[in-house]
């Protein structure tokens, strides 16, 4: 006999993250501690100009002042900075030059979350910058991406080879002064990614980073900065994994995005890290500020993000359409389960003239998940016929978890459209039934609902991840669904 | 094929099938006509395997397996088909890609490989054909926004890809025109042959005159009060139910 959703329900809860391994290797650990010496310590390790002690210094000056959000959907977990090491890197002999220096247990770790670091599979055209905690120790592609100067590379590197660029640009989108998380960011951020496309430069690949965060109790603070130049077009793709922890991790992380005069930007995130057990012990923090700025006229920058891990999601990616004619876009889904927490959603600031602007939130809630759609649209005086759709449906699996929009509209000029959609639907016992009656059994009845729910995001995505987020969505809500 | 016997079942308490035996045979076509709430639909429930409804009694084979024991999916596999009387609407998912997934978890269970896109195709146009199915349909969400009537075609197109032993078509006809009942019809007379069975739920006598069952049964009760040929249906249709009613009241006693 078929089992009833209680069962069902509580199998799936049950399920282990599959991810939940930790390497072993010896890591070079910061004292725990957040003050002005720690900073300099970083700062020094890294080799770092002055300017940008001083502008780190600055930052921790503003985290001091910040207070904590309120606003959010949720109760913020009191967080003891102090208790936090800022900097974690494997220590490593000396500096690698390819694959084959690099440690082999950091590979096998790599391997086993699938991700295709070396060479041969990499073939799909992927170049791969791979960041283990704290520090870059892998990338691929070099090559090709420098015959057509394209910059790919550690920030730790950027800041090194490119300091104009980097001073430049730097907190340009997100200032530290933005947010709590984005000044604690500024003042301790270990590495990222560094990208510049030149003028008029097509990226001929897809680029790729894949996150992890690996040692215990380490707050992980990744800065990525993405320049595309004029006339220039890039795809970049994030995807994160984390290996099981007890305690709670926090992330922080700090994305600015250029899109200058007719350059195009499309950012994907593909987020799989430890939501926490079923009774919500453990699991990653996840606040992440992620901005773009179309600087130029016909700018676009498109954000597209699945979201499945984390025990709190706090996150949206936002773009200023400053230029005219420039696009933003958003297209999102998020998944939470058990008692997972996701606040999420996008600001989309309209300044530019015939600016225009995109969003799609896909949330899909099971167990006793909640997820919260936030979105800001904001018209300013100059933005005449500026335009705004945006589209949030929400998806329930049980009858014990939750689903909440809050969209807020700010409109200084009565030439601006803005379109507003919202749905909630559950997936019902009698659809499982119907394709159970098929010869489907629940769980591929699910996915086949979930995906299709799902679709108009997942097609936003670069084909061969559009297939991995498809499984990994499939995955997640395995033995969801009474 | 097909061997109930003394089946007994009932939803949230309320007993609703109070002891049905009925056997159907391949090749053979069976009607079941009976008032509103007689227990039509749910006895479809109970053998496809519903979860809300409870089985307080009595036994299935399907082709020599204990049918009560198996899961809906594998009811579904082993050859039983439901055309339901409401249709639902599965937003997002394509028509086709879940008559593809369908398709190939049967032949899956069965040991066959999934079939070839090309002849995936090839089959759906042959049987769209067959039951005048609009291709446009095929491509949209399954069900989402269909008319009454193009959810019940949608159902046979189904049982046409699927092609199962034994289908039970509950109320096909109810909501489907003149001309959509006698496409249905002469569908569903294309399908049959002396390795599949049908059961065929009704209210009007009108369907039996374009598939004409071997036997009539009414139900009454959670019972089967009566069982004839095709001339008990148009008894039932001048005379109503009453002159069943009263015998099968006084039988309950
Ligand atoms: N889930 C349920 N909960 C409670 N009662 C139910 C449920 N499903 C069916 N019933 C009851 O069982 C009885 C039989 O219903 P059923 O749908 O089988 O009738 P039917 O013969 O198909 O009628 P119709 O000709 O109107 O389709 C009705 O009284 C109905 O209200
Ligand atoms: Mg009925």
């Amino acid at each position: 006999m078929a089992k009833n959703s209680a069962e069902i329900i509580e199998e799936y809860s049950d399920k282990e993250y599959e991810y939940g391994f930790v390497t072993d290797i010896e890591m070079d650990v910061v004292p725990k501690g957040l003050n002005e010496d720690t900073i300099h310590l970083i700062s020094a390790k890294k080799n770092e100009p002055q300017w940008l002690l001083e502008w780190r210094l600055k930052a921790y000056q503003s985290f001091l002042k910040q207070p904590e959000p309120h606003w959010q959907n949720f109760e913020l977990p009191k967080i003891d900075f102090q208790d936090i090491s800022y900097y974690a890197a494997p220590r490593q002999k000396e500096k690698l030059k390819d694959m084959d220096e690099v440690d082999p247990e950091l590979i096998a770790t790599f391997e086993k979350l699938g991700i295709p670091l070396s060479e041969q599979k990499v073939l799909a055209g992927v170049a791969v910058d791979a960041v283990f905690d704290s520090v870059s120790v892998a990338t691929t592609f070099q090559k090709t991406l420098k015959e057509h100067g394209i910059i790919f590379s550690s920030v730790s590197k950027a800041v090194q080879e490119y300091p104009e660029l980097v001073q430049k640009y730097l907190g340009s989108v997100v200032p530290y002064s933005d947010n709590m998380f984005a000044a604690l960011n500024g003042a301790v951020f270990s590495d990222g990614s560094f990208v510049y496309i030149p003028k008029g430069v097509r990226c001929p690949m897809e680029l790729s980073t894949y996150f992890r965060i690996n040692a215990g109790n380490t707050g992980q603070f990744e800065r990525t900065l993405i320049i595309a130049d004029e006339g220039s077009y890039v795809s970049y793709l994030e995807g994160c994994t984390a290996p099981k922890r007890d305690e709670n991790q926090m992330h922080a992380a700090v994305v600015e995005l250029i899109a200058h005069e007719n350059a195009e930007i499309k950012y994907s995130t593909v987020q799989n890290w430890f939501p926490g057990n079923k009774d919500g012990t453990g699991g990653i923090y996840n606040f992440v500020t992620k901005r773009g700025i179309c600087k130029g006229n016909n700018a676009k920058i498109s954000w597209t993000q699945v979201e499945t891990g984390s025990a709190i999601t706090w996150k949206y990616p936002s773009v200023i359409l400053q230029g005219d004619n420039s696009t933003g876009e958003f297209y999102s889904v998020a998944v939470t389960k058990n008692k997972q927490i996701a606040d999420t959603g996008t600001k989309m600031i309209h300044m530019g003239k015939n600016t225009k602007s995109r969003i799609i939130s896909k949330g899909i809630s099971a167990g006793e998940g909640q997820n919260s759609y936030r979105g800001q649209v904001k018209v300013g005086t100059k933005a005449e016929n500026a335009r705004n759709f945006t589209q949030c449906d929400s998806l329930l699996i049980g009858d014990r978890c939750g689903a909440h929009t809050f969209p807020y509209i700010e409109s200084k000029n009565r030439s601006a459209t803005i379109e507003h959609e919202a749905t909630t639907s559950k997936i019902g016992e009698d659809q499982i039934f119907y394709l159970n009656q098929r010869g489907i059994d629940t769980e591929k009845a699910v996915a086949l609902i979930v995906n299709g729910y799902a679709k108009e995001v997942l097609n936003h995505l670069p084909m061969e991840f559009a297939v991995e987020a498809q499984k990994l969505l499939s995955i997640t809500l395995e033995g969801s669904v009474g | 094929m097909l061997n109930i016997k003394n089946l007994q079942a009932k939803v949230e308490d309320k007993q609703i099938l109070k002891g049905i035996d009925l056997q159907v045979n391949a090749g053979e076509i069976h009607a079941i006509m009976g008032p509103n709430g007689s227990g039509k639909s749910s006895l479809a429930s109970v053998l496809t395997g519903r979860e809300n409804f409870e089985v307080t009694g009595g036994e299935v084979s399907f082709d020599g397996k204990n049918l009560l024991e198996m899961s809906p999916e594998d009811r579904a596999r082993e050859g039983l088909f439901l055309a339901f009387q409401y249709p639902v609407e599965v937003p997002g998912v394509s028509n086709i890609n879940f008559l593809r997934t369908a398709l190939n978890e049967i032949r899956a269970y069965h040991n066959e490989p999934p079939m070839e896109a090309k002849e995936f195709l090839r089959l759906t146009k042959e049987k769209q054909k067959l039951v005048e199915f609009d291709a446009r349909l095929t491509n949209r969400s399954l069900n989402e926004g269909f008319s009454g009537g193009e959810k019940k075609r949608n159902e046979i197109f189904q049982l046409a890809m699927l092609n199962p032993k034994l289908a039970i078509l509950d109320e096909t006809d109810s909501g489907l025109d003149i001309d959509a009942l006698r496409v249905v019809s002469s569908g569903v007379n294309k399908l049959r042959s002396d390795k599949n069975a049908f059961i065929v739920i009704t209210h009007y006598q009108r369907l039996l005159e374009y598939i004409v069952p071997d036997f009539v049964h009414v139900l009454y009760n959670g019972r089967i009060v009566k069982s004839g040929t095709k001339e008990l249906a148009l008894e039932l249709e001048e005379k109503g139910y009453d002159w069943i009613k009263e015998p099968a009241a006084t039988a309950s006693v």
